[in-house]
């Protein structure tokens, strides 16, 4: 079982630092849900059933349409945010998406 | 290495994260997403001080108790933190809505910047400003009134 364990935590930090570093705000929220889903995972491997239920309804469910809807409403659910401070840098030869 | 420690990692790791994402971000919806990392890794933190590795899970069936299982009370105070960070995130994400509102942008330093101008505009006020403002160096462009 330690293997799976490890996969997994190994998973999650590794979304977690992308939550942090990512520069669309649409990838982050991806980040963001693979987070939630390896905590429900672990909460399975750690014999808490319902706790693993709950988070994967609330925490990677309702939570991440809650951060999506914010997102669109705000106009950051695009891929090229156009946000100062927080630009994206433009890629050599790409159109940034509509 | 055996399991727990790993998992106990694995939350301090989150916690870590959600705090890093908090301190070292200027931008408040990447805030916003480390508070919710923040509270996923004092959940599986709090779930695993009931865990006994070798327990099974804390159900009832037929009315025979498992010889060993995993200490419930924890879980259950775990299952309303769930939902309070819902309640929380969805508090956060409402204010920085109004924010952005307002203001136009998600930056801290331009927010904090222009609503302190703001209210001492409202309170008749001048702008604080420290005493203790370096000089500018020969050349650079004079700093702005309110900058510091």
């Amino acid at each position: 079982m330690e293997w799976l364990v490890l996969i997994i935590v190994v998973v999650m930090l590794g979304a977690a630092v992308a939550v942090l570093l990512l520069q669309h705000y649409l990838a982050v929220l991806a980040a963001w849900s693979v987070v939630s889903l390896g905590l429900s995972v672990l909460f399975v491997i750690v014999r808490a059933p319902d706790v693993a239920m709950t988070e994967a309804a609330i925490g990677a469910g309702l939570s991440s349409v809650l951060f999506a809807l914010v997102l669109r409403r705000v106009g950051l659910w695009r891929i090229d945010t156009g946000v100062p401070g927080d630009a994206v840098k433009k890629l050599p030869g790409r159109e940034p998406q509509r | 290495m055996d399991m727990g420690t790993l998992m106990f990692a694995g939350a301090l790791g989150l916690m870590l994260i959600g705090t890093a994402a908090l301190v070292l971000s200027g931008h408040l919806m990447r805030m916003v997403f480390g508070l919710a990392l923040l509270e996923s890794g004092a959940s599986l933190l709090l779930v695993l001080t009931g865990y006994r590795s070798g327990a099974s899970a804390p159900i009832i069936l037929d009315g025979v108790v498992p010889a060993s299982m995993v200490d419930p009370v924890p879980q259950a105070l775990v299952l309303t933190a769930i939902v309070i960070a819902l309640g929380v995130q969805a508090l956060a994400l409402g204010l920085v809505l109004r924010v952005h509102r307002a203001y136009g942008t998600f930056e801290m330093r331009e927010i904090r910047r222009r609503m302190e101008r703001d209210i001492c505009d409202q309170a008749g006020l001048e702008l604080p400003s420290s005493n203790e403002v370096p000089e500018p160096y020969p050349g650079s462009p004079k700093p702005q009134q309110g900058e510091y």
